[in-house]
């Protein structure tokens, strides 16, 4: 789960970590009002995504018009896909230096890598490409507490200062609690700012959370933002349902993540073009089969539904009584081609057939047949 | 001969009682797997289809001299529930629950690592070696006895696998579903190693998917270390980058991860990579040749 800015500047406020001053509007008028007495104010788009800057949401004001006129531009600006309603207001700080000090859920060390540079902003991530080695790392672990000595040595390759680096210190500590108390699987500070007066102070902030443990969390849970799935995502999530559109029009519900993605592939191998990613799970219950095609059948750009089912723990007579319990309940104007082996194939093809579906054996076969009937080129 | 498990081992069932749990303990005992003891706190002295059920793992590990124990409680709880069995000393720990929260993973990685203990998962299918026995939730109806090894991320993709080898006639020493989360209890590299090693493995399928980059150091090692032929599958070629396809651990982020460059690792080590899942049996077929 992501969260926005202003959240995550609340968060490292809760947990000691100096920020500007910073507060969250809905108008320009109050973006006015909300910054008054600031010398120069930054105006921030409030979007879940990055690269705001890059796409003019992020703009600098000198008086009170400015902001208010700057607010109006930013806010119904579309950023990749995302509408502003949010904006910050922050009380600009004088900049002498930008860090970047990151914590991030690192698979292949199987712990929590902490990141530094002293060439923090906008252009992390290509730095991250052009010139790895300028990106310090430093591995962390949830059940060992931090080496303190080895954290200090750690900052210093950045940060010389030994005010400049104690502020660091405690700072990375904060963020390193916070990460384990809230189940992060990344936290940002980008830039961490060093100001002409020596104070490290964050500027912006982005954290990520793992959606697995938001059940230890309800505070964190509450701070979700329903914009960062589409209408069809988020309900799919509600039914159980692991869900992604795409932009093709062949519809699928396969079980099995892996399954689901190798199906996607082979309709794209074979020349057709798939309209979303769909796994019903593991579940033997008929009710989410149904689910799942009403989702996909809202897409009108849809024109032919592939099922493939390999039945392990999912019973393929369920599969088969969820099919014909969505043709009842749903006007099923597409063709639809059902692939539908494993556990209880027998029974489950005996239900289609009573029913006068048919279902195919090769998964090849199926995809083919698919895509003709969609009219692509298979 | 077989990795990991074999016609002896000796498997404890955590989570029972419960719907997932009781249900695969009667399949896996039907497939022949020997099961000694269930475990589900509060149930001690039940019994499921004549397996006695205690309330602990210690307890239950005391009465069976268990070699392994398969997890499917939920996941709120499944993280205690392999603490759990690591304590009480079990060997092999094998993790079905889907779900686990990706921080306490971190530290049960590193707690079993320690003990020296092989935890397989979480959000594992489990392994099964055909015939002889199965820790897991794979229908034992489609595999075969034989030669060939599985390892792959994820669940029914494996089953989609399995079945066009044994379809080809080529049977499977061991299949293991390692599990699609990204921190989990054993990678590629180990079970590799231990195919590598064994002598009933004539060849090994790799099941890889997008994310992360586990499958790139896969082919480091075979490159370097394997004389077994491996043929690789994987899947996600098509997936969006910032879309997580399902599994926590199947996303391409800041160009990471991608099914392309998992697919030049594999070709630049000699490791022919199927396009089709069907395709794979030719493939080992003529890697064998």
């Amino acid at each position: 789960m992501k969260i926005h800015e202003y959240q995550a500047r609340d968060l490292f406020r809760q947990y000691g970590i100096p920020v500007n001053d910073y507060k969250l509007v809905r108008t320009p008028e109050e973006a006015r009002s909300a910054s008054e007495g600031w010398k120069q104010v930054v105006v921030k788009a409030q979007v879940l995504t990055g690269g705001r800057g890059k796409a003019g949401g992020v703009k600098l004001a000198d008086n009170a018009l400015e902001v208010e006129t700057k607010a109006a531009k930013i806010l119904g600006m579309d950023i990749k896909g995302y509408t502003v309603e949010k904006i910050l207001v922050c009380d600009a700080a004088p900049i002498a230096k930008e860090h970047y000090l990151g914590m991030v859920l690192d698979r292949s060390r199987q712990g929590i890598t902490l990141m530094l540079t002293d060439q923090g902003g906008v252009d992390i991530e290509e730095l991250a490409v052009k010139d790895p080695d300028a990106i310090h790392k430093m591995t962390l672990y949830p059940h060992l507490p931090i080496d303190e000595k080895a954290l200090e040595a750690f900052l210093g390759k950045a940060i010389p200062g030994d005010s400049q680096r104690k502020q660091a210190l405690d700072a990375t500590e904060a963020l390193f609690t916070l990460f384990l108390a809230t189940d992060a699987s990344l936290a940002e500070i980008n830039p961490y700012a060093l100001t002409p007066d020596g104070e490290m102070i964050a500027l912006d902030g982005k954290m990520n959370f793992d959606d697995s443990a938001l059940f230890k969390h309800p505070e964190i849970a509450a701070l979700k933002n329903l914009e960062e799935d589409s209408a069809d995502e988020f309900e799919a999530r509600e039914k159980n349902l692991s869900f992604v559109s795409l932009d093709g029009d062949i519809g699928c519900v396969v079980n099995g993540a892996g399954l689901a993605m190798a199906t996607l592939d082979l309709i794209k191998h074979y020349g057709g073009n798939p309209a979303n990613f769909l796994d019903v799970g593991g579940s033997s219950n008929p009710q989410k089969v149904a689910d799942a095609l009403n989702i996909i059948l809202r897409n009108p750009k849809v024109k032919a539904i592939l099922i493939n089912i390999f039945g392990g723990i999912t019973r393929c007579d369920d599969i088969a009584n969820g099919l014909l319990m969505a043709r009842e309940q749903l006007d099923i104007n597409v063709p639809m081609v059902i692939r539908l082996v494993g556990t209880n194939q027998k029974e489950g093809r005996a239900i289609l057939e009573s029913a006068g579906l048919k279902a195919g054996d090769d998964l090849d076969d199926a995809v083919k047949s698919v895509i003709a009937v969609a009219g692509g080129s298979a | 001969m077989s990795i990991l498990i074999d016609e002896n081992t000796r498997v404890i069932v955590q989570g029972a009682t419960g719907r997932d749990g009781s249900f695969h303990l009667r399949s896996m005992k039907t497939d022949g797997t020997k099961i000694v003891a269930g475990v589900t706190p509060g149930k001690g002295g039940a019994d499921v289809d004549g397996i006695p059920v205690f309330n602990s793992v210690a307890e239950a590990e005391n009465a069976g001299d268990a070699d392994a124990s398969v997890i499917f409680v939920p996941a709120k709880f499944a993280s205690e529930a392999m603490k759990e069995a690591s304590d009480a000393g079990i060997p092999l720990i094998i993790c079905i629950t889907e779900g686990v929260p990706v921080l306490d993973m971190v530290e049960i990685y590193h707690l079993v690592r320690s003990r020296g203990q092989v935890l397989i998962g979480p959000n594992s299918p489990g392994l099964i070696c055909p015939g002889k026995c199965k820790i897991g939730i794979m229908p034992a109806s489609i595999h075969k006895p034989g030669k060939v090894g599985v390892i792959s991320r994820s669940g029914t993709l494996t089953y989609e696998v399995v079945h066009a080898l044994t379809q080809a006639g080529l049977g499977q020493s061991t299949c293991i579903g390692i599990g699609g989360d990204s921190i989990i209890g054993t990678g590629y590299l180990d079970l590799l190693e231990r195919f590598e090693a064994d002598e009933g493995t004539d060849a090994v399928v790799l099941i890889g998917e997008i994310g992360g980059d586990t499958e790139e150091r896969a082919a480091e090692f075979i490159r370097a270390s394997m004389l077994t032929p491996v043929v690789a599958f994987i899947s996600g070629r098509s997936a969006p980058e910032g879309k997580r396809m399902g599994h926590a651990g199947a996303i391409i982020s800041g160009g990471q991860g991608t099914a392309e460059a998992k697919v030049a690792a594999f070709k630049a080590v000699g490791v022919p990579v199927a396009d089709t899942p069907n395709a794979i049996p030719a493939l080992i077929a003529n890697r064998r040749a």
